[in-house]
């Protein structure tokens, strides 16, 4: 509703290579994207930067300080805490990513289909979206992962249909905008069919604000992972997700902080660096925001 | 600055107050929110915690298990074990004023039988009739002898609450319970505290030293603990045993533990349904190697910080009814993996089912890890519990790691579980042999020759493994330092008498 | 205005009934039943069957969907089957504590937000728009339940000068109450505070291009002048609307706050409801929630209208 009436009016019609440009002017956003890169990197990587096999257990060295041996020292069972928090990264960023990339494939058409649409269709997903976006997010969240059963799969579905809502209702906002535009008229009167005008003339269009909103769903993804773990509702306990070793290391806080302070470190850079990057999306791909 | 001061002085003021008048107050961090504080309908561990305050019974148990009066007075079997006549004490005024007698304890027992959603059916289903002797005599006429019932009027059982309100409020009664403890009920706000008040006409009063006492569930065992060290609480139950070495250097504060009366261990699904197919269902020797290839002691030491007791029976090794000629078993990993190419299955794969608390999910691990040397696959499936439960029972797991809070009778903690019928065998297991010492142990009161009948239990159970018993835990409780007459019980109940604080 | 608000208030109630449906069929998939949940440990077939008769748990999903909506109807939320507690009792009594949580979070998201948003507007593209900007960020970015573990550590464990968890209504005892909700209040509050600072930044930076903002500086009116006076008085508007939508989301959003921090709120409720499937009490919940977070949505609809009378048609 508010959301929506503030960006309906923002609708950037040209893309190309200024705003590219504007986002790498933005030293925040720059560094936001090497961060990105990075945990990217450690990811892809993880088998071969990581020092310790991430599931490798040794009960003579359990919650040890960090030392040489083990520079962020070791967990509960003795695994090491650097490995863990690098392998980390996989499931974190898969998760962000995944669970988006649904919420967008899903999203995008529905909104696509409500605001070309119009009419009763469109109240019809209105009110639905509406009733999503009324229940409480996490509970939501919970509930789908619950219902589907504990695995980063289930997690990434759970956390993609939460998030759907949003982007119908973005794609939605930006279509009502889009499509009493000149252009649109147009390729209806030379006698375009429906589907190919909301694909050719209209999805460009709503292209920029998505990516921003993508971009910062993201962040928001990776949070809503790590708390589903820290729920007990994520992967598998073995696998090393930052969520899940936060709430094993919350019961070690006083005795092995570094269990607790390192991936709960990893979170908060990642997701910032995601919000950053976003923000800086938002203002190289629309100007009047500057 | 005027106002700072002033603020300060405020904070002040309020922490001096608030230590004043905890002085008479005992404060119980919980690790869970009870349940409905209904004798008959309760079902959590925690509630019977409270109830501890607020409920008497009919007999308590020492420390070391033996059973001593409290609302009665004495018991006796009849020749053939079949009538069990129970002696009230005499004087004893529930907390609205009524007096406790024959008839009420004859109210309580049909009760407990005849609620609808009765959790307390089950303990008495051996009770066919209740007679009123006189005044202060009560007799239970059983159908056949059954020996762990005793045991049972120890706890929920034995409760006896007032007539007058249990027929005033019915299936309601919870809201505001009325029995004969040595606390009565004041309020209770759900997931934030339970307040009780001394009862004035308590039959046993002198031992009573505190005002009020105030149960407070705080999930999280180090904000409970923290609590306890902000001087917030007089005592934190069920601390995390490797919290341990903090509390013990904390000058304010003491730690007290026990031995449990339960067990925790792996369930297999051995003949319920399709899944029950698996290497580990289907043959018994798999179920010893995956034993054998697990290090018990390291499990207790490494997540429990060697403050649990690694175990191999239903009842831990210094219970009188453990038998001792099957020790827990040493690791053996060359061993398992004999026993796996006996049974052509060199690398067996099995789901494990758990529930997501961190502990068990880090025990969990630790077995995944120990049992792949032996050439074990293992996949961990942290299951919330409300589904395990349900997976567990429809036979829709392949092994289930699942603790049990345990009996102060041996018959509690293995009938039900591995009788052919048992309502808890969800892995229906079935064994004629074990079936009929099961039922001869319940027969007898003799301890000794009880424990021939479970002997002869463990001879089978340890070689056909339709649970491996894994360790038992340790109730472990923080408090006050200036808290005493603290004493642990094995069924980890908080019992107020004789606590104060100096 | 008027058909403008009949308009709006015609959509809340079917969102509502949707948001009902939606909540009530999601729980009747979840696996896992309630009365096994409820049984204990002994699982008393009896038992068992006792509670799926009393809760109607036997009954198709649309028959007890209707059941609860007939109940609802007469003002009835249903009971617990966890406590036998009547839900409309229980919301009574953990609405309050969730309001309270809620106010004083946004009190602290304001209280640093919008100093922080104007500082940054002003001085636009300075060390201390960057700083206020990533400050704002990493509050946006730091799960709130770490936050709240690693507060408790450190002014709890470590410092002792707080509470580590637990609530004393401000009836029982103000000082105490305040000290008990001062750390998950700031815990929530911190990424308010980075939504509002976000928001009073960029409504700043409009609203100082504006052109009575240009007549008021040309007038020679000093800057402290055009600030406050001109400039933040208009600025707010859609900072407070903005403000009151957050808020809608901070009464369902404490749910892992109140679970670190022990806080008897609607957070808590909900998430216990959910693990015992105590069906009746999640969907009261939920149902309330929702309805809060339309009514806000409504009433920044209104205040924009109010503000902005091109977006009435």
């Amino acid at each position: 509703m508010v959301a929506a009436a503030g960006t309906e009016t923002s609708v950037p019609l040209h893309t190309g290579s200024r705003p590219l440009r504007r986002l790498l002017r933005r030293r925040g956003a720059v560094a936001a994207g090497v961060v990105i890169a990075l945990f990217i990197a450690a990811a892809v990587l993880a088998p071969l930067i990581a020092p310790y096999d991430p599931l490798a257990t040794d009960f003579a060295a359990v919650r040890q300080a960090p030392s040489l041996l083990h520079w962020l020292g070791t967990d509960e069972i003795g695994r090491d805490v650097l490995s863990r928090v690098i392998w980390g990264a996989r499931i974190s960023l898969l998760a962000g990513l995944v669970s988006v990339a649904i919420s967008v494939l899903f999203g995008v058409p529905i909104g696509l289909v409500s605001g070309y649409a119009g009419g009763w269709t469109d109240g019809l997903i209105m009110r639905l979206t509406d009733a999503m976006l009324a229940c409480p997010f996490l509970i939501l969240a919970i509930a789908f992962a619950v219902f589907l059963g504990p695995s980063l799969e289930n997690v990434m579905i759970a956390i993609g249909i939460s998030t759907m809502p949003q982007f119908v209702r973005l794609t939605r906002g930006q279509v009502m905008a889009v499509k009493v535009e000149e252009f649109v008229e147009a390729a209806k009167a030379v006698g375009n069919s429906h589907l190919r005008i909301a694909v050719r003339h209209v999805l460009p269009n709503v292209v920029s604000p998505l990516v921003v909103q993508a971009t910062l769903a993201i962040a928001r993804a990776i949070i809503a992972e790590a708390s589903l773990s820290f729920l007990g509702l994520g992967e598998e306990p073995a696998q090393p997700s930052w969520g899940s070793m936060l709430n094993v290391a919350k019961n070690y806080i006083g005795q092995a902080p570094w269990m607790s302070i390192w991936p709960g470190l990893a979170i908060v850079g990642v997701v910032l660096a995601f919000n950053l990057l976003g923000d800086g999306l938002r203002d190289a791909l629309d100007p009047k925001q500057r | 600055m005027q106002r700072t001061t002033m603020l300060a002085l405020a904070l002040g003021l309020s922490v001096a107050g608030a230590a004043a008048a905890s002085a008479q107050t005992l404060r119980i961090g919980l690790a869970e929110d009870p349940d409905i504080l209904d004798p008959t309908q309760g079902r959590t561990f925690v509630g019977r915690i409270v109830f501890a305050s607020l409920c008497d019974k009919l007999f308590d148990i020492t420390p070391d298990l033996k059973v001593v009066p409290q609302l009665a007075l004495s018991y006796a079997w009849s020749e053939d074990a079949k009538h069990l006549t129970i002696q009230l004490r005499k004087g004893v005024k529930f907390q609205d004023g009524e007096a406790f007698n024959a008839a009420a304890a004859k109210f309580n027992f049909e009760r407990h039988i005849n609620m609808p959603g009765s959790n307390r059916k089950g303990e008495l289903s051996a009770v066919q009739t209740v007679d009123v002797v006189d005044d202060s005599t009560v007799r239970l006429n059983l159908a056949q002898p059954y020996s762990p019932l005793i045991a049972q009027l120890t706890d929920r059982a034995g409760m006896m609450v007032s007539p007058k309100a249990a027929q005033a409020l019915g299936d309601k009664f919870g809201t505001a319970p009325v029995c004969a403890g040595p606390f009565k009920f004041v309020e209770r706000v759900p997931q934030d505290r339970i307040v009780l008040e001394r009862f004035a006409d308590y039959w046993d009063k002198g031992r009573i030293h505190f005002d009020k006492v105030v149960f407070t569930p705080i999930v999280d065992s180090t904000v409970r603990l923290s609590n306890l060290q902000s001087g917030g609480l007089e005592i934190a139950e069920r601390v995390a045993a490797t919290d341990l070495p903090a509390i013990r250097a904390d000058k304010r504060l003491k730690a007290a533990s026990i031995v449990e009366l339960g067990y925790q261990g792996i369930t297999f699904n051995v003949a319920n349904g399709p899944r029950s197919k698996n290497p580990l269902g289907a043959d018994a020797r798999v179920r010893q190697a995956f034993s054998l290839a697990i290090d018990r002691a390291a499990i207790t030491n490494v997540v429990y910080n060697g403050e649990f007791f690694p175990g191999n029976q239903w009842v831990p090794t210094n219970n009188p009814y453990y038998v001792k000629s099957v020790p827990v078993p040493k690791r053996d990993v060359a061993r398992a993996k004999e026993l796996l190419a006996e049974a052509g299955t060199p690398h067996p794969q099995v789901t494990l089912m758990t529930p997501p608390n961190p502990d068990i999910l880090q025990v969990a691990q630790l077995i995944q890890a120990m049992t792949k040397d032996a050439g074990f696959e293992v996949k961990i499936q942290a299951t919330e519990f409300a589904a395990a439960l349900q997976s567990s029972q429809k036979g829709d797991f392949e092994a289930f790691l699942i603790a049990w809070s345990g009996r102060t009778d041996p018959d509690g903690n293995i009938f039900s579980f591995i009788s052919c019928k048992g309502p808890l065998n969800d892995g229906h297991y079935c064994n004629e042999d074990v079936d009929k010492e099961l039922a001869l142990a319940r027969t007898v009161e003799d301890p000794p020759e009880r424990l021939k009948h479970y002997a002869k239990v463990e001879a089978i159970v340890s070689k056909e493994l339709p649970i491996i018993y894994l360790f038992h835990r340790q109730w472990l409780w923080a408090m006050s330092a200036k808290l005493n007459g603290f004493v642990a019980y094995p069924d980890a109940l908080i019992r107020p008498q004789d606590l104060k604080v100096n | 205005m008027l058909a403008f608000l009949v308009r709006r208030l015609a959509i809340v109630g079917p969102t509502l009934v949707f948001v009902s449906m939606l909540i009530f069929g999601l729980q009747q998939l979840l696996p896992g039943d309630p009365a096994l949940a409820l049984a204990g440990e002994d699982r008393d077939p009896n038992v068992i069957a006792f509670i799926h008769q009393r809760y109607h748990l036997d009954e198709p999903i649309p028959v007890r969907y209707l059941l609860w909506v007939e109940g609802v109807l007469h003002g009835d939320f249903g009971d617990s089957i966890r406590d036998k507690l009547p839900v409309g009792g229980l919301i009574a009594q953990k609405l309050p504590v969730t309001i309270e949580l809620a106010a004083l979070a946004m009190l602290i998201a304001l209280a640093i937000g919008i100093p922080a948003g104007i500082v940054s507007a002003v001085r636009k593209d300075s060390l201390a728009d960057y700083a206020a900007n990533m400050l704002g960020l990493a509050g946006l970015s730091i799960p709130n339940f770490w936050l709240g573990i690693m507060l408790i550590l450190l002014f709890s464990v470590e410092l002792g000068w707080l509470p580590a968890s637990g609530f004393v209504t401000l009836k029982e005892d103000p000082v105490q109450n305040i000290r008990t909700l001062i750390m998950p209040a700031f815990v929530l509050g911190a990424a308010v505070a980075a939504v509002m600072m976000r928001h009073t930044r960029s409504a700043m930076l409009s609203v100082l291009e504006a052109d009575y903002v240009r007549t008021a500086r040309a007038k020679g009116l000093t800057e402290r002048v055009v600030l406050l006076r001109h400039s933040l008085r208009n600025a707010l508007i859609p900072v407070i609307t903005l403000g009151a939508l957050e808020l809608g989301q901070l009464l369902s959003g404490a749910v892992l706050t109140e679970q670190v921090f022990s806080i008897p709120g609607f957070g808590r409720l909900i998430v216990e409801a959910a693990f015992t499937r105590d069906y009746a009490v999640v969907q009261g919940v939920v149902m309330v929630t929702a309805a809060a977070y339309l009514l806000l949505n409504l009433l920044a609809d209104i205040a924009y209208v109010l503000v902005d009378p091109r977006l009435r048609s």
